[in-house]
């Protein structure tokens, strides 16, 4: 991974306000080492030196997870790694303590073993050194979390190409979501059987550019979760949510609901389609031309309860009538 | 250099009612009382005595836990199959709902403070039964009707509760689950939340003034410190979240909108409400479950508690970090401030991380014997280990956000949950069943719950981490055959039915216990605490004797008062002041 690497020069990734791709990030660092960077550097140092014994020839294990598919979710990610690592660091120490102890002190004789109650340096020792770890855990995460929160002003431009930053206004409903492009005048909207694959209704994004997500919901609680960006947000009635995203390849990123949204949650299913900015261009075109036009799609209404069925798994995919007209 | 003392005099204690002349019968003797009362089945329902109230707690509790552990199975089942049809969507949200509420508000916690604590705090601290106690018999009642109401919501039309045991508004409102299911589930908290929070009066007051003469705060033994911190937790979460429940009932049936959108409400204010109850009560559930295993540990090491002060107060600071960390179960509404929270969580891997080093240090230099109690106690210290140390990791806002609401997330807290109310719950079940009943469990039986217990918890729970990283959400019904979850997912439902079939050999210890009893004798165990002094079961006022109490173990040093003269500091100047006070008067 490059941008593994380049984390041994820069571990924090300072790519504010408007994201460059990942792999230009390090080079304008390296310039100028001051004291604040060689810090920078032994924390990295550290932080990388344990995963480096532990996954040989990989600087960030996976430990089951996704590397990332967007510069946050990679930063995501190594931070994830990191702190993977050192809780199998410390947490096995536990255990293999845990577990010496238990083989080593079995009962071997009547004998009345020594009666001590307390050992107050040892005590000191071990409150203070879970301080400091979890101090440098602390360190990491905040970090961490402003880059995967940082989102830039609305209309910002994108310095390379000069057009605006992409404005995708999400919107989940009971049981499905809305894609608004409100720079573009397209709107993409349906449920599980929409969109290819049966994998529900497609988000079409730029790869390599910032785009910024404004997340809110029709009617219940929902969560915006897509598993190789690693990041899920809440779609929250009557609060609107923003993120960004710097997808980094092209790809198929399935996504899903999830919070417990009633009857269908298992059902509301989305992919997020990640394209060169040509491609994008030429899908919008597309889009109006197929008539998914803004202001086209209008939501389901909150005002009745969803329709009350007892369903099973098959017929769960198909779409209640009452639905079908938003669509 | 003495090296032999004889064991000190016994002590009368107080007359039944407690040293303050408060209780249940300051005017009468306790044989007087026996033979008086009523006898049989309405002896059982009209009692007030303590040891009652606990054993039908800790019956009522069970048989939840077992109800609801079956739902598990079934949703188990359901997902070992991708697009399994064994029940359809909205019986499944009812199960994964009424599995987790019933677990976690009528199970884990009733066990222990209602059952548990009930039966063995007063004994612990040389009390005669609880401070109040007609208030602990009208708690329990409390408790069997809101279990009974919850539990019936399955019957009703529309069915139970299907929003998750976390009732998030709106999709708790009376557009979104208009069964009357939910209406019945709200009230089962009210009344719960009631009985807990008497319960919890009850155990503040008992702790607080009912110890014998002799017991100082610091020789409470640590089950029943933690009892008095639950006590206060409960006192402080349970009603924030009775005015959040009876808020929602006005939402639902009165036309209030403090929960909606369209009147001005917000609906976040309800996940502030009730994560405001909601993080304290995991303590209030985590903490009576340390306090077993930090009483058991010393007995099978043989050794006195590692690090009391340190235990007691890791105890206090767990629980007032535990107030200020509820939006920790918020990080991704975007609407929390992230690094105070962040903060506050990881500040409580600290105190934890004590308690972790002082139960090492008490078996440390033992002589450790592994009875049933204490194997489940360290099946309880691997299983907390795990779950804490991703707990750690989710005490992070980005990895929170890559894994929020997924299966590992799930894994997590039931790795935390199970280690505690069920490997801890069991040990003290284990432990304590001798003085109960009178009678002891089987160990060999016992060992083979423990170790099916053990290889099925972590063959159900560590496919669920990886399967969560892979994205599965929580809460679902089905899923893709395309999403590769299938595999782990049987996995993990073959760990769920090892789990299920380990408890049959519970409930053959249990009848063998009844059909072939094996007398337990007062102190099967060599036990240190109070409890340990009295027959088994207790008399109606648990005490005719006392011994003197000069550590947090009087029944220990009773029995081997060769063994006092290694007593720890504290103990040792208290002990001189008293001598020395005692000389003087």
């Amino acid at each position: 991974m490059v941008t593994a690497v380049n984390a041994f020069t820069n571990p924090f990734p300072t790519s504010l306000p408007a994201r460059a791709p990942s792999s230009t990030d390090s080079s304008g660092e390296q310039l100028a080492p001051t004291h604040r960077n060689q810090w920078k550097r032994l924390a990295a140092g550290l932080a990388i030196g344990a995963p480096l014994v532990l996954g040989g020839c990989n600087f960030y294990p996976t430990y089951g997870a996704s590397r990332g598919a967007t510069t946050q979710g990679q930063d995501t990610f190594k931070l994830y790694s990191g702190m993977m690592t050192t809780g199998i660091i410390i947490g096995g120490f536990v255990g293999l303590l845990i577990l010496f102890t238990v083989v080593r002190y079995r009962r071997n004789s009547d004998a009345m073993p020594k009666q001590f109650h307390e050992n107050i340096p040892m005590e000191i020792v071990y409150t203070g050194i879970p301080v400091l770890v979890v101090a440098f855990l602390f360190l990491f995460t905040v970090l961490t979390e402003n880059n995967v929160d940082a989102t830039v002003a609305n209309n910002a431009r994108i310095s390379t190409t000069g057009t605006p930053v992409l404005q995708v206004k999400v919107t989940a409903f009971q049981w499905g979501w809305r894609f608004d492009y409100p720079n573009n005048n397209v709107s993409v909207s349906g449920e599980v059987t929409n969109g290819p694959g049966g994998l529900g209704p497609q988000m079409v994004l730029p790869v390599g550019e910032t785009v910024q997500i404004l997340l809110v919901s029709n009617d219940v609680i929902h969560g915006f979760y897509v598993r190789d960006f690693n990041f899920s947000r809440y779609a929250l009635p009557g609060v609107e949510n923003r993120f960004d995203l710097n997808i980094v390849n092209p790809g198929l990123y399935p996504g899903q609901c999830t919070q417990i949204c009633g009857l269908y949650h298992s059902e509301m299913l989305f992919t997020v389609k990640g394209v060169t900015p040509s491609e994008f261009r030429t899908w919008t075109v597309g889009q109006i031309a197929t008539g998914h036009i803004l202001g086209r799609n209008p939501l389901p209404s909150t005002d009745v309860p969803p329709p009350y069925t007892h369903v099973t798994p098959s017929s769960a995919l198909a779409v209640p009538s009452s639905k079908k007209g938003s669509l | 250099m003495t090296t032999t003392i004889e064991p000190p005099e016994l002590i009368e204690p107080e007359q039944p009612g407690g040293p303050a002349g408060h209780g249940p019968d300051s005017h009468g003797h306790e044989s007087e009382h026996a033979e008086h009362g009523p006898s049989g089945l309405l002896k059982w329902l009209t009692s007030t005595d303590h040891k009652v109230i606990g054993k039908s707690y800790m019956i009522t509790s069970l048989v939840t836990f077992f109800i609801s552990g079956a739902m598990a199975l079934v949703i188990r089942a359901q997902l070992s199959n991708p697009t399994s049809s064994l029940v359809n969507f909205q019986t499944y949200n009812e199960l994964f709902t009424m599995h987790g509420s019933l677990m976690l508000y009528l199970f884990a916690g009733p066990f222990a403070f209602g059952g548990l604590a009930n039966y063995i705090v007063p004994l612990q601290v040389g009390a005669p039964d609880m401070a109040y106690p007609r208030l602990n018999a009208l708690s329990y009642w409390l408790y069997l009707g809101g279990t009974s109401m919850m539990t019936l919501g399955f019957v009703v039309a529309g069915g139970a509760a299907s929003f998750g045991w976390v009732a998030y508004a709106p999709l708790s409102n009376s557009i979104n689950s208009p069964g009357a299911g939910t209406d019945m589930w709200l009230m089962s908290l009210g009344l719960t939340g009631f009985s807990a929070i008497f319960t919890g009066v009850n155990l503040v007051a008992t702790i607080f003034y009912l110890r014998a003469p002799g017991m100082t705060m610091f020789r409470v033994p640590i089950f029943s410190w933690n009892m008095l911190v639950t006590g206060l937790l409960i006192l402080i979460a349970f009603p924030v979240l009775f005015g959040a429940v009876v808020m929602l009932f006005c939402d639902r049936h009165f036309g209030t909108h403090i929960y909606s959108v369209q009147g001005g409400g917000v609906p976040v204010l309800w996940q502030h409400l009730f994560w405001f109850f909601g993080h304290p009560e995991v303590y209030i559930l985590a903490l009576p479950y340390f306090g077993i295993v930090t009483d058991i540990i010393p007995v099978f090491s043989r050794k006195p508690l590692f690090g009391y002060r340190g235990m007691v107060f890791a105890t206090l600071s767990i629980a007032a970090l535990s107030t200020g960390v509820w939006a920790h179960h918020m990080f991704t509404t975007g609407v929390v401030l992230l690094p105070f929270f962040s903060l506050l969580s990881y500040l409580i891997a600290v105190p934890t991380g004590i308690k972790f080093f002082n139960w090492i240090g008490t078996m440390w230099g033992g002589q450790l014997s592994f009875q049933t109690p204490m194997l489940f106690s360290i099946g309880f210290l691997f299983a907390f280990l795990m779950g804490g140390v991703t707990g750690v990791l989710l005490a992070s806002p980005p990895v929170d956000f890559m894994t929020h609401d997924t299966y590992f997330v799930v894994a997590h807290f039931h790795q935390v949950l199970i280690g505690t109310t069920v490997f801890a719950g069991f040990a003290g079940f284990y432990f304590w069943y001798p003085k109960m009943f009178g009678r002891m469990l089987s160990e060999r039986l016992g060992k083979i719950h423990f170790w099916l217990l053990f290889i099925g918890f972590w063959v159900t729970f560590l496919p669920q981490y990886v399967v969560g990283l892979k994205g599965m959400p929580r809460r679902v019904a089905d899923y893709l055959t395309s999403n590769g979850w299938t595999g782990l997912n049987q996995l993990s439902t073959v760990g769920a039915m090892i789990i299920g079939f380990s408890f049959l050999f519970f409930l053959v210890n249990l009848v063998t216990s009844w059909r072939k009893p094996v007398p337990a004798g007062d102190n099967p165990w060599d036990g240190g605490a109070l409890e340990w002094f009295t027959s088994s079961p207790p008399p109606h006022h648990n005490f005719t004797h006392l011994p003197p109490i000069r550590s947090e173990r009087p029944v220990w040093d009773y029995n081997h008062p060769e063994h006092r003269k290694d007593e720890g500091h504290g103990e040792k100047r208290h002990r001189e002041h008293e001598e020395k006070v005692g000389a003087n008067s």
